[in-house]
């Protein structure tokens, strides 16, 4: 029999404002194997660690419950606590009566109750705890960072730095991200280019920072320290190692009648093309959907141009394996479609355009070489109306999103800035639902748009936009005024929410991490774990967790390479003692164990067994590598046989559990 | 009336004996009476030629005798398998069950075997012969004469309700290979959905209190192969259900069908054997229909090596919620 001690907190108020504490550790001192039981106001605080020893000590404690919030929070103390008093830290269980009581209930009587059930349940797991120990397991010094943007070329520069050597995967031909597609940047107003591309340069020469652009991860095996993960590198059907990147191809490239995606489709490239002039790797890139030679075998004219020979029409896509044992997820954000919107006329006018499209009408290296034109007519706009929250903020409704996208307000504040700098003659609107500022000199920034630059901004949405001849009829409402105003508009500017990537869904599959129902990746803990997903050795860098601006999104992926480089640095990792194992007498060999496991931790071996008749009988049986199981305790479950069991969370601790609390 | 004939089964049987390509044989064995056919193991063609039978009885599925029998077999060992039992000896097979080197397997067309329950049923007790043809059973009774049933209406439900002809596993096969079938297996299953929760309690209570404990579907249950039984171990924690009360006995069945879910592969050995007459398929078919709804098609034992849906997972794959749900409005 065990001898355990209960100890009931308070946490302040936090639980003792909606659990008699008292009650609560005179009740759970009549359960079977409990010696010993009190409250303190703060069980976690050195006097409530030292009441612990103490006890352990003086009642010659096998085991203890502490209740007290979730085990998240405090597991990790209290199990160092029996550590020190010298039990093994496996003898501790934490009834949660925090989160999954106090918070949650507002009578007193209700919640004292359950925190009796709960703590009963915890002392019934603790009557069969068994002392573990963990294991180690070493751990892969090298890092991967899915995503070439902003965030994933930061990260990857602080990792190398710290001495890791690093792998960027990108499914775009260069990295830079969405960072490259825009003009200026706010607050500032600084060029964005002249402040990415130095970066990008720096990763491209960095020797720790391999860049596999034009590569998707298609799957991840393993757990922290030991991840081992698929790569495709499509063909494009250019040797990167040879192409100088000297553009004469793309020049010469018959097939001209191509969308170009960078600059949002508003102008055309070439069938074999390099994305813009900085793009690292500067190499060239054949698009299969194009390409003449690709399709019928007939053209090769960049080949014949190609003074390097570097032109490869039987490229295959390469399937390559690496090993890391850290990898953080930077895949960035788009713009919503804006095919639900269509009382904003965007699939009507080409005058009506979103904020991306507009950063790279008004770039230099745009479609228009920096003329701010219609793309309509190639004429000068001389009434611009922005609207905001373009499926930003829809809570309830159907289309759109319920968050606010964050970065529009101070985008379109610059834009209404560059323009009435750059052409005074024009007249900007902006109409909004509320203008959010909160960054350092984002206020300031704004109040120069309307104060010093005269854009003219109305709290109110635009109901209909409708082309009308050679503009466009903007029908809003002035809320401050209380009237409705028509304003024809020369162009419309839609500031679209921003979703996360489409390929971070299935890769919070590929690395298990969780994601909230908008598809941004979840922290570890929103405000002490901001960095790091809840999956042991995945991180999370910019806008995949949630929308940022460019000043956020360097400094969360420079946290989050900080927690890499802590990762990298430790040789060995203390494993999960909670594994499973199999009972070999009981195993089937039916290999259904294996089938589930996520993590390749189980295998076969024969063993002999000696049967009744006393005949010996080979019979394969399964072996967990106590180094790779992860304790998800899937093979539990499925294990028909019931001889694989979880250390630490027994089919029999369970079951004890739910005895507790159904008594 | 079977398409082979005893005497095809055991020529063939006695020609593999004969040329050293098996040592023992899987086959069926009289009984008592012509009804109670058991599976018997031959390893002479002398024993053969007197105790070999074949017929409309024959409905034992001999996968499950492979365990013991593969291990004891110097060379091979030969089984007969009617199109149903080739999945199990497919799923045995994916389980890693026996050593498919060491068996020899012949599958047999199979024209639906006859339920003496039935039978009992729709003539009279104390039943001393039967003589079938294509489409009549004539039973000789003790007390009340013969008495003619249609075969149709004689036919076991595993049979009525066929879901196939085709043998998915052999060496060889004796006649001509079938169909994979459309059946309505699951329209008993579906009837019951429909029922009220009470109704549902009812039925199910009524069907399972019957239950004597006797194992006898778990003995014969194909999918029921653990080394050793959660129902026989006394470290499982359940090991003492006994005929103590009915709700006991209720939950041995269920964790029963819980256990062989996504593995079970419909061939109703457990309905068969059963003494109490309960419709246990019917809760095995439910598990097997949620499958099929909640995650595609699959039909344990049609391939060796398959993931079955609850032991694979794909991003497809129905949330955990919308099973809840859709349990909720069932209810």
């Amino acid at each position: 029999m065990q001898r355990i001690g209960v100890f009931v907190c308070w946490c302040g108020t936090n639980i003792a404002g909606t659990v008699d504490v008292k009650r609560v550790a005179d009740a759970l001192r009549n359960e079977p194997g409990v010696v010993f039981s009190a409250e303190y106001q703060y069980m976690c605080s050195q006097a409530g660690q030292d009441m612990i020893k103490n006890a352990i000590r003086e009642h010659n404690l096998t085991g203890f419950v502490v209740c007290s919030c979730s085990p998240r929070m405090h597991e990790a103390t209290f199990r160092k606590t029996a550590e020190a008093a010298g039990l093994n830290p496996y003898m501790v269980e934490i009834a949660n009566i925090r989160e999954q009581c106090s918070w949650v209930h507002k009578d007193m009587e209700i919640g004292t109750e359950k925190a009796i059930v709960l703590g009963r349940t915890a002392i019934a797991k603790v009557n069969l705890n068994a002392p573990l120990t963990p294991g180690e397991s070493p751990v892969t010094k090298r890092a991967l960072v899915i995503g070439g943007g902003i965030a994933g070329i930061q990260t990857a520069l602080d990792i190398a730095d710290a001495g890791f050597p690093v792998d960027i995967v990108e499914t775009k031909p260069t990295i830079g991200g969405k960072m490259a597609q825009i003009d200026k940047t706010f607050p500032t107003l600084d060029c964005a280019a002249c402040i990415l591309t130095p970066k990008m340069v720096d990763a491209a020469q960095n020797d720790k920072i391999r860049i596999l652009s034009y590569s998707e991860v298609t799957d991840v095996r393993g757990f922290v320290g030991n991840f081992s993960v698929t790569i495709k590198r499509k063909a494009r059907y250019v040797n990167e190692e040879i192409c100088t990147g000297c553009g004469l191809c793309t020049e010469k490239c018959p097939q001209k009648k191509v969308p170009n995606e960078f600059n949002l489709g508003m102008d055309t490239r070439r069938a074999i093309y390099i994305p813009f002039a900085q793009a690292i790797p500067k190499v060239a890139t054949i698009d299969a959907d194009y390409c003449t030679m690709l399709k019928t075998g007939k053209c090769g004219v960049c080949a014949k141009v190609c003074t390097a020979g570097a032109i490869d029409y039987t490229q295959k896509d390469l399937i390559m394996e690496e090993k890391y044992g850290a990898i953080v997820a930077a895949t960035g954000f788009n713009p919503i479609s804006m095919e639900p919107f269509d009382e904003f006329a965007y699939s009507q006018s080409k005058d009506v355009i979103t904020s991306l499209e507009l950063e790279r009408l008004m770039n230099a290296a745009g479609p228009t070489s920096g003329q701010f034109v219609r793309p309509s007519d190639g004429k000068h706009p001389h009434k611009i109306v922005f609207v905001q929250c373009v499926g930003s903020r829809c809570a309830g409704a159907s289309k759109g999103k319920e968050y606010c996208s964050k970065i529009c307000c101070m985008y379109t504040a610059k834009h209404a800035m560059l323009i009435r700098d750059k052409y005074p003659d024009t007249e900007v609107y902006v109409f909004y639902i509320d203008v959010r500022t909160p960054g350092k000199n984002f206020d300031e920034f704004y109040r120069r748009a309307v104060e010093e630059y005269g854009v003219h901004y109305i709290k109110g949405m635009v109901g209909k936009v409708t082309p009308t001849g050679d503009t466009l009829r903007v029908q809003a409402s002035d809320l401050l005024a209380n009237k409705q105003i028509l304003i024809d508009a020369d162009l419309v500017v839609l500031a679209a929410a921003i979703e996360p990537d489409k390929s971070a869904r299935p890769l919070a599959t590929m690395l298990t991490a969780s994601m909230d129902t908008n598809d941004f990746f979840t922290e570890a803990h929103p405000k002490l774990r901001p960095v790091e997903s809840p999956t042991a050795g995945v991180f999370l860098s910019g806008a995949c967790q949630g929308p940022k601006d460019i000043p956020e999104t360097v400094s969360q992926a420079s946290a989050a390479a900080a927690k890499v480089i802590g990762l990298l640095v430790k040789d060995k990792l203390v494993c999960n003692a909670c594994v499973a194992s199999s009972d070999e007498a009981m195993c089937n060999g039916c290999s259904t164990c294996e089938r589930v496991c996520p993590y390749g931790a189980i295998t076969y071996a024969d063993k002999e067994f000696r049967m009744p008749d006393r005949t010996t009988r080979i019979r394969r049986v399964a072996q967990v590598n106590q180094a790779v199981c992860q304790g998800c305790g899937a093979c539990t479950v499925a294990c028909p046989s019931g001889a694989m069991d979880l250390r630490g969370f027994s089919n029999k601790q369970i079951m004890a559990e739910v005895d507790a609390v159904c008594k | 009336m079977q398409t082979v004939t005893r005497d095809m089964l055991v020529s063939r049987a006695k020609a593999l004996l004969a040329d050293g390509t098996v040592d023992r044989v899987l086959g069926w064995k009289a009984g008592e009476f012509t009804y109670d056919v058991t599976p018997g193991v031959f390893t002479d063609a002398d024993a053969m030629e007197k105790e070999f039978v074949y017929g409309d009885f024959c409905g034992a599925n001999f996968s499950k005798y492979l365990l013991t029998e593969a291990r004891k077999t110097e060379k091979k060992v030969l089984v007969f398998l009617k199109p149903c039992d080739t999945y199990s000896f497919n799923q045995l097979l994916t389980e890693h069950r026996f050593d498919r080197e060491k068996v020899y397997a012949i599958g047999i067309p199979c024209d639906g075997m006859l339920d003496i329950h039935k039978i009992r049923t729709l003539s009279a007790e104390g039943v001393t012969g039967i003589d079938t043809d294509g489409e009549s059973v004539t039973v000789h009774t003790l007390y009340d004469g013969d008495k003619t049933v249609a075969r149709a209406d004689a036919l076991a439900e595993r049979c009525v309700n066929c879901k196939s002809k085709k043998h998915v596993a052999y060496d060889e096969l004796l006649g001509e290979d079938g169909e994979i079938i459309d059946s309505a297996r699951f329209d008993e299953v579906a009837a019951i959905e429909k029922m009220t929760p009470d109704e549902r309690f009812a039925f199910w209570q009524d069907a399972l209190s019957r239950c004597i404990r006797c194992n006898a579907c778990r003995d014969v249950c194909p999918a029921c192969t653990c080394e050793k039984c959660v129902f026989d171990n006394p470290n499982s924690g359940v090991e003492n259900k006994s005929p103590a009360n009915s709700f006991e006995e209720q939950m041995f069945h269920i964790i029963r069908a819980f256990h062989v879910a996504g593995r079970c592969t419909d061939c109703g050995e457990c309905s068969r054997v059963c003494p109490q007459h309960i419709p246990l398929h019917l809760l095995n078919r439910k598990f097997i229909k949620d499958i099929d709804e909640f995650y595609g098609e699959y039909q344990a034992g049609e391939k060796v090596g398959s993931r079955a849906p609850l032991v694979d997972f794909m991003t497809g794959d129905l949330e955990p919620s919308e099973a809840v749900k859709r349990g909720e409005t069932n209810a």
